[in-house]
C-alpha cells in the first residue's frame, strides 16, 4: 500500500478546510479506501470535534513526534467506519513543536498502511502551513466566493508553485446559487478566470453542514445534503472518476430555468 | 428588493465589482509591487528621465496591467510641449 498524501489548505481561516478534510476522509472511506486524517493545526485542534472523536483522544501527533508513543497508538478509529482514522493535533503546544522533516518522516510511515493520508492544514502561510504541505503529493486549496478568501487562495497558489508542489486543485466552498444568479456573488467561472487553477469541486452553502458538525457526524453520511453530495463527488474525482461539476451558477440556460420553475411550481 | 434587482438587472452587479477589484489587487500581490512602492518607483523614474529631457511630471502615469498571463509595467510620460526649433 502506498497512500496518496493530500493536503487541504486555504490561506484564509474559516473557509472550510477542516470540514472538507473530515468529509473527504469519510467519503473516501465509504468508497472502500483505508483513510487517515491528520490534524496539522497544532495548538488549535478541531478535526477531532468535526469528526466526533474528541472523547477518544489519548495521544496526539506531537506525542508521536517527540517519541512518547508509537504512531499507531495515536491513530483513533472512527465510530462508524472501521477504515477511517484520525491523528489529532496537540492542543497545548504550538506549530514549532513539529518540523517539515517530522511531517515527511511520519507521513511516509502512514503511507505504508493507508490508501489516503489527508492533512488538514492550519490557516496562514507560516510554519504550520509549511509543515502541512511538506509531505503532500497533491495540494487541494479551498476558498469561498469572497474577495478576501480568493485573494488568499491566490497567494497560496503562488507559494505551492514555489515549493514545486503544484499544480494545486481548487474546491469552491459555500456557494449560494441564488446570490450568484442575481450577480451578488462571484461565480465559478469568475473565480477560475482570476485564479487560473484546476477545479476539483463546487460545494453549495448548506445548513446541514452546521447540523452535522453540531453532532460530530460527517455531512457526507446525510444523503439528503447537497454539500454532502458535493464532497462525495470530490472524493470520486480524487479517485480518478470523471464526474461533471454541479451547476450552482444558475447559468444553466433556458431549459434549466424552466425545469427549476416547474419543480418549484409542482 | 424589486424584480429587476432580484434578477441582477437595472443596477451594477456587486459580483462584477468583486471581480474587478480582485484582478487589480492580485496584479499588485503577484508582482510584489504595492501601490506605495509603485508611487516611489514613479518618483524615481521622473527624477531619472528629467535629467535627460523635460517632462510634465504631473502627467506621468505608471500602472501595472495584465494581458493574458503577461504582467506589464506601463509608463506614460508626457514631454513638455516645446517649439519645433531647438533652443
Amino acid at each position: 500500500m502506498s497512500a496518496q498524501i493530500v493536503t487541504v489548505t486555504s490561506g484564509k481561516g474559516g473557509v472550510g478546510k477542516t470540514t472538507a478534510t473530515a468529509n473527504l476522509g469519510a467519503a473516501l472511506a465509504e468508497l472502500g479506501n483505508r483513510v487517515v486524517c491528520l490534524d496539522a493545526d497544532i495548538g488549535l485542534r478541531n478535526l477531532d470535534v468535526v469528526m466526533g472523536l474528541e472523547n477518544r483522544i489519548v495521544y496526539d501527533f506531537v506525542d508521536v513526534v517527540e517519541g512518547r508513543c508509537k504512531l499507531r497508538q495515536a491513530l483513533i478509529r472512527d465510530k462508524r467506519m472501521e477504515n477511517l482514522f484520525l491523528i489529532p493535533a496537540a492542543q497545548t503546544r504550538d506549530k514549532t513543536a513539529v518540523s517539515p522533516q517530522d511531517m515527511v518522516r511520519l507521513s511516509k510511515e502512514l503511507q505504508k498502511e493507508f490508501d489516503w493520508v489527508l492533512i488538514d492544514s492550519p490557516a496562514g502561510i507560516e510554519r504550520g502551513f509549511r509543515n502541512a504541505i511538506a509531505p503532500a503529493d497533491m495540494v487541494v486549496i479551498i476558498t469561498n466566493p469572497e474577495v478576501s478568501a480568493v485573494r488568499d487562495a491566490d497567494r497560496i497558489i503562488g507559494l505551492i508553485e514555489a515549493e514545486e508542489k503544484g499544480p494545486a486543485k481548487l474546491i469552491l466552498n459555500r456557494v449560494k446559487p441564488e446570490m450568484v444568479r442575481r450577480g451578488d456573488m462571484l461565480g465559478t467561472e469568475d473565480i477560475l478566470d482570476v485564479l487560473a487553477i484546476q477545479l476539483i469541486g463546487i460545494v453549495p452553502e448548506d445548513e446541514q453542514v452546521t447540523v452535522a458538525t453540531n453532532q460530530g457526524v460527517p455531512v457526507v453520511l446525510n444523503s439528503g445534503s447537497r454539500a454532502g453530495k458535493a464532497f462525495k463527488n470530490i472524493a470520486r474525482r480524487l479517485l480518478g472518476e470523471e464526474i461533471p461539476f454541479e451547476n450552482l451558477d444558475g447559468r444553466d440556460g433556458f431549459f434549466g430555468k424552466i425545469t427549476r420553475l416547474m419543480k418549484a411550481g409542482g | 428588493m424589486n424584480f429587476l434587482d432580484r434578477v441582477g438587472l437595472g443596477r451594477r452587479r456587486s459580483a462584477d465589482s468583486a471581480k474587478e477589484r480582485l484582478q487589480l489587487v492580485l496584479i499588485h500581490d503577484r508582482s510584489g509591487l504595492s501601490p506605495g512602492k509603485l508611487e516611489t518607483l514613479k518618483d524615481e523614474i521622473i527624477d531619472t528621465i528629467s535629467r535627460h529631457v523635460e517632462i510634465d511630471s504631473a502627467g506621468v502615469e505608471i500602472n501595472l496591467t495584465k494581458e493574458r498571463e503577461q504582467q506589464r509595467l506601463v509608463a506614460d510620460i508626457p514631454l513638455i510641449p516645446t517649439n519645433r526649433r531647438r533652443r
